[in-house]
């Protein structure tokens, strides 16, 4: 295949992160190929394309979740800006590199411990323990996460106990607690019902602009509401990047053009 | 290249709309040719006959844009496919004034033979005839790249334009010599300058369809630019 085109923004934006050349290996198997895309402060950034294509194993890349398997191997680099620190290096600590980037997964999956402890788990992991630090601290993601109002009264309930929509909210205060700079969603409403993912979506749109948000999507739909780039990818390779407004009326690239309007096959 | 869609029903739907465009398109351009014929024969039946048929165009219209948006709501199209329906319910609405052109036509026929005008005046109706073809042929011609997405075809309406606005100038220069000449053909004088007026916006609305044909096909909006850009765009 032929080299990702890529389409940056003008005028350009600040970054927030950037891949580049990013090869990563389950083992022998190659599945991401030079992969290289921009990630821009406080904007979305969805992941689209086929089942396979990668999308999800160049997202997980972002806060090093491979590291938890053995025989996975990366290759090139993700710099996080303006430190300019290569999230990938061994001699960075993954523990700091996901408080610092974020993982919300497709199914919500809140710890069996209370609401207030699933969101105050990652800042007493950075041993913070300062009762009214946690407390205000709580309070802030829970309100970013935009279910305050819902759970104010029963913090201390198993969080097990919410609704799906509700807990994946609670998912989304927990990555929030500890300030990432980027949040990562992988599939977040795939699990939900249309109105619990209206309202993570909206979630999302209120996040814009405190945080940096790259998220994979099944739904192209979801990607074309919620995203300000799209980057599509097939068979670990980036084939085009953009802006979506750009990507669904007019892509550059016919094979983007076939898959977002259900020609792919 | 993979043009059809994984949903065969989608294809199919798309396939319906365009016919439908077609159709109508072939109505409009006979309602042209028909009123003409009805002004340069002084034909009441047929100046009725255009506006029987401006009924149906008027039912199309509407019809195409109910299923338009119907595809819109349920299959929330992207990228070519928008494009298209974009396109589409623009060219209806283009098609649907070109038709409104064809009907001002025939009822300013029908008024000359109620007044009486008839062709004693020698009106420069002839004069008239071939403005009226280089309008019809246009809108045959930009019909003609809508069904084959014929970005080529499409450039050459925009470029054949000038000419029928060059017609329209000419015409207007010798009616005012006859009103001049005979103050009596006044009257119907400004009449024909309302249908050269017709005629030259059937090629407006020709050219109009042409331009939402390039736009499906290259995605860039070359409406407002010289036809040297568009050139650049089709090429």
């Amino acid at each position: 295949m032929t080299s990702a085109t890529i389409t940056l923004p003008t005028p350009p934006l600040p970054l927030k992160a950037e891949a580049r050349g990013l090869d990563f290996y389950y083992g022998d198997f190659k599945a991401l190929k030079r992969v290289t895309m921009p990630v821009y402060e406080h904007k979305v950034t969805a992941l689209i394309g086929p089942s396979g294509c990668g999308k999800s194993t160049f997202l997980r890349c972002f806060n090093r979740m491979h590291d938890l398997y053995p025989g996975n191997r990366y290759d090139g680099t993700i710099q996080l800006l303006p430190d300019a620190v290569n999230v990938l290096d061994k001699s960075v600590d993954p523990i700091e590199v996901r408080m610092r980037i974020s993982m919300v997964f497709q199914k919500p999956n809140p710890f069996p411990k209370s609401i207030f402890e699933n969101v105050a788990y990652g800042l007493r992991v950075r041993g913070e323990s300062s009762r009214s630090y946690l407390e205000d601290k709580v309070e802030a993601a829970l309100k970013g996460g935009a279910i305050w109002d819902e759970v104010r009264d029963r913090l201390d309930e198993v969080a097990t106990n919410l609704s799906g929509g509700q807990q994946q909210r609670l998912c989304i205060a927990r990555a929030l607690a500890t300030d990432p700079e980027i949040l990562l969603f992988d599939e977040p409403t795939s699990a939900l019902d249309p109105i619990a993912t209206g309202s993570i979506e909206e979630l999302i749109h209120q996040l814009k602009g405190k945080v940096s948000m790259l998220i994979v999507t099944h739904n192209m739909q979801q990607a074309a509401r919620v995203s300000d780039f799209v980057g599509y990818m097939y068979l670990g390779e980036m084939v085009e990047f953009g802006d979506t407004k750009d990507i669904f009326m007019k892509p550059k690239r016919k094979e983007t053009e076939d898959y977002i309007t259900g020609r792919f096959g | 290249m993979t043009d059809k869609h994984l949903s065969t029903q989608f294809d199919a739907e798309l396939g319906d709309i365009s016919t439908r465009v077609l159709e109508m398109g072939g109505l409009v351009e006979s309602q042209v040719t028909q009123a003409m014929y009805a002004l340069s024969q002084f034909s009441g039946e047929t100046a009725s006959q255009v506006l029987q048929t401006e009924e149906r165009v008027n039912t199309m219209e509407v019809e195409i844009d109910r299923d338009l948006w119907g595809i819109v709501a349920r299959r929330q199209p992207t990228a070519r496919d928008l494009r298209l329906l974009i396109a589409v319910s623009k060219a209806i609405a283009n098609l649907e004034r070109a038709g409104d052109e064809a009907a001002r036509i025939a009822r300013t026929v029908q008024r000359l033979i109620n007044t009486g005008v008839s062709s004693r005046l020698r009106l420069p109706v002839a004069d008239l005839a071939f403005g009226a073809e280089l309008a019809t042929a246009q809108l045959r011609k930009a019909l003609d790249a809508f069904a084959r997405l014929d970005t080529t075809r499409a450039l050459e309406v925009l470029k054949q334009d000038d000419q029928i606005d060059r017609e329209f100038d000419g015409l207007l220069r010798k009616l005012i010599t006859y009103m001049m000449e005979d103050p009596r053909t006044i009257s119907s004088s400004i009449d024909l300058v309302f249908v050269a007026k017709a005629i030259e916006r059937v090629g407006d609305h020709a050219k109009n369809l042409a331009e939402a044909i390039i736009y499906v096909v290259k995605g860039t909006d070359v409406r407002h630019t010289s036809v040297e850009s568009v050139e650049s765009v089709v090429r």
